[in-house]
């Protein structure tokens, strides 16, 4: 369902990623590794269409192409991305926030109250306390708590395909677990597709991988199953990337 | 294709609000201002003597005064084409069965909540130059609390009346303070006994319904010793062709340690001059609250006072201004520590779009004899397009010892970022706008009465529709 083929990302002019090839099926989960500035991030806000960067190559999503697509088109499709990098948004309460993505993302409506129970059981899901819904959207929170309301956020829109770039970094292991059981939940309810950007095989041993992608300097080196998660954990990036020279 | 969705914009306002009824008035008198006219309003009124002489001395004040030497331009104001007084109904309503059908439909066209219906019981709705609707609940006559237009005041409450009026606001103050004190027309007098709680709030609504026709209405509130109140007024005014003239004078009295609180919501038709006087005096222990939101209208100039004139006053000041097209909102407050130990804090929020201009215009001033006085200010402007502006003009005169004081200001666009984590949820460009601006002016908003806070928010969601385009 998502498909990038010879892949070639700028910002301001200076390269960024290339060659990259890539496709992720239909409810299978993807994880991407690669050591700080690799361009895992790049990639993630490329797919889902941040303006800032250039991208060339092909692009596409359920056979649509995305690179025509603004982002909120993008998200339509049933894209999400958690971000790595979460900005604060004082003044806009999270209830009401939750309440227009669910809106936006089904075309069935649900009353206030049939709302209510949703979102109730959402949050049981992820062990997030309810005191935050009246709350402004991640104003004031902690590293974790904005990584626990990404997620509340994938759980109220259901998406296609997931992306979540460094989820597990700052959180303990009580939050990636609740994570994984979040993420597990939309595969099993949804058929959800993922796609994990990680440094750590921590979170990836409660989700079940299909396939793993290492990044460097920009460019796909390698991939493989969950033995390359394995060798990785065990040499360190720097060996396991000599080895693929 | 911005300036296309825009003039949509603007026609869309104009069939939801801009329609005017059809004139039926009891009296009108003709256009310009003379002693003849002013005479003629004072009789209509049939007002005691020291009123009627009170009108004429102001008159004579507005004609020797120059206008403002800065601020927005208001050349375009020409005093001979307005016309000062209008009467709409003969009779002061006492019921809402009694309200002119008409009125009901204005109403009704502008969309006013159900839940603010049922508050009319409450209400005086200013319609034209006086008060059409009044209904004086229980529940105030019971705590002694008078809330009544001003001209009723005049006649029934002369003593109380004429020991405040125009006493904190002299016509001297400013050319449209005197233009006010001569041809004054409606408005509320408000008085709280002394140790009375009103709990729900007053309120009150204009609207301007005759092209030409200059709005001044006078409002007189006294708050006696340790009481509290909220007073609420709230203006959508339908939309003319010719410019039309808003200059009201507002004086509040808060006796030692009471608190009263005074909320505006200005929307006014875009064709308005809005120029308005207001000024509260806060005795001993005492606090003044103004909240202040200003979104349509022409040009706006506006700054609430305080005079803090005794230890331990505090005064307030929450604003918010809402600049599009070529509007001018050119607002802020001031506050002025004349006692020992008193303080203040303005907040001041602006949001320009399309070509709006909004400024902050501020004074604290901190006397020599208000020792160990604290003041604090913060100036927020959010600006979504480079056809806006927003300048900030504040001033500070301290003299008193051990005076604190705090000023911030800061001057925003709408980050990308922002926009791009928003629309990746799904939200597109406007709703994701509205929620930033909306998230911006929450800190003034949510102390708003929930519908108004709600008529707010409903407004900029259609100005964020038509201007992203």
């Amino acid at each position: 369902m998502l498909k990038i083929k010879n892949l070639q990302v700028s910002l301001n002019k200076k390269m960024i990623l290339d060659k990259i090839d890539l496709s992720v099926d239909s409810g299978t989960t993807h994880v991407l590794m690669g050591q700080n500035g690799a361009g895992k991030s790049t990639l993630a806000q490329s797919i889902m269409g941040n303006p800032n960067y250039t991208v060339k190559g092909e692009l596409s999503f359920d056979k649509q192409d995305l690179l025509e697509l603004d982002p909120q088109k993008r998200a339509a499709l049933g894209i999400f991305l958690s971000f790595q990098q979460i900005l604060e948004i004082p003044g806009v309460k999270i209830y009401d926030y939750l309440r227009l993505l669910q809106k936006k993302s089904h075309d069935k409506k649900l009353t206030p109250l049939k709302f209510k129970a949703f979102l109730k059981e959402r949050m049981e899901l992820l062990s997030f306390n309810e005191s935050f819904l009246t709350r402004s959207l991640n104003h004031g929170f902690s590293g974790g708590e904005k990584k626990k309301l990404e997620i509340l956020q994938m759980l109220v829109i259901e998406p296609k395909l997931i992306i979540l770039d460094e989820i597990d970094s700052g959180l303990d292991i009580d939050a990636i677990q609740a994570v994984a059981r979040a993420v597990n939940f939309m595969k099993q309810t949804k058929g959800s597709s993922v796609l994990v950007i990680t440094h750590y095989s921590r979170i990836l041993s409660y989700l079940n991988i299909d396939r793993v992608h290492l990044l460097s300097k920009g460019q796909l080196i390698t991939s493989g199953g969950q033995d390359l998660v394995e060798q990785i954990e065990k040499q360190g990036f720097s060996q396991v990337l000599a080895g693929n020279q | 294709m911005k300036q296309a969705s825009l003039k949509k914009l603007n026609d869309s306002y104009e069939e939801k609000f801009g329609f005017a009824m059809p004139e039926k008035s009891v009296l009108s008198f003709d256009f310009g201002l003379s002693p003849q006219i002013i005479s003629q309003i004072s009789d209509s009124k049939n007002e005691p003597t020291w009123m009627r002489e009170f009108r004429l001395r102001s008159l004579e004040v507005f004609q020797s005064k120059p206008m403002p030497p800065w601020g927005p331009d208001l050349s375009e104001i020409d005093f001979e084409q307005i016309r000062y007084f209008i009467k709409d109904t003969d009779i002061e309503s006492k019921s809402w069965d009694d309200v002119p059908a008409e009125i009901k439909e204005t109403f009704d066209r502008l969309g006013v909540p159900q839940a603010e219906r049922e508050f009319l019981a409450g209400v005086k709705a200013q319609y034209n130059s006086e008060v059409a609707y009044s209904s004086l609940q229980a529940e105030l006559d019971e705590q002694g609390v008078i809330f009544c237009s001003m001209e009723e005041a005049l006649q029934k409450h002369g003593e109380l009346f004429k020991k405040y009026f125009a006493t904190l606001i002299p016509s001297a103050d400013n050319k449209f303070a005197a233009l006010n004190s001569a041809a004054w027309s409606g408005g509320s007098f408000v008085y709280i006994p002394p140790n009375t709680h009103v709990k729900r709030p007053l309120q009150s609504y204009f609207r301007i319904n005759a092209a030409r026709m200059g709005q001044f209405e006078r409002t007189l509130i006294i708050a006696d010793e340790g009481s509290s109140a909220h007073y609420v007024e709230g203006c959508t005014a339908p939309v003319y062709s010719e410019y039309s003239l808003h200059a009201a004078v507002v004086e509040v009295f808060v006796l030692p340690k009471a608190r009263f609180r005074y909320t505006t919501i200005q929307n006014w038709s875009g064709n308005i001059y809005n120029l308005v006087t207001k000024r509260a005096k806060v005795m001993r222990d005492a606090v003044m609250e103004w909240v202040d939101g200003n979104l349509g209208a022409k040009t706006t100039m506006k700054y609430p006072s305080c005079y803090l004139v005794e230890e331990g006053a505090y005064g307030e000041m929450l604003s918010i201004a809402y600049a599009k097209n070529s509007q001018i909102q050119d607002t802020g407050a001031k506050m002025l520590h004349l006692a020992p130990n008193t303080s203040s804090k303005i907040v001041a929020k602006s949001v320009s779009i399309a070509g709006g201009t909004s400024n902050y215009r501020g004074l604290v001033y901190i006397a020599k004899v208000a020792k160990n006085s604290k003041s604090k200010v913060e100036c927020d402007a959010l600006i979504l397009d480079e056809k806006s502006s927003t300048s900030t003009y504040p001033d500070m005169k301290i003299s008193g010892d051990n005076a604190m004081v705090e000023h911030e200001a800061s001057v925003s666009e709408i980050e990308e970022e922002k926009l791009f984590y928003l629309m990746s949820r799904g939200l597109d460009k406007a709703e994701a706008m509205t929620l930033l601006v909306a998230g911006f002016i929450e800190p003034i908003v949510k102390e708003l009465p929930l519908e108004y806070a709600v008529e707010l928010n409903r407004l900029i969601e259609l100005e964020m529709e038509g201007s992203v385009g």
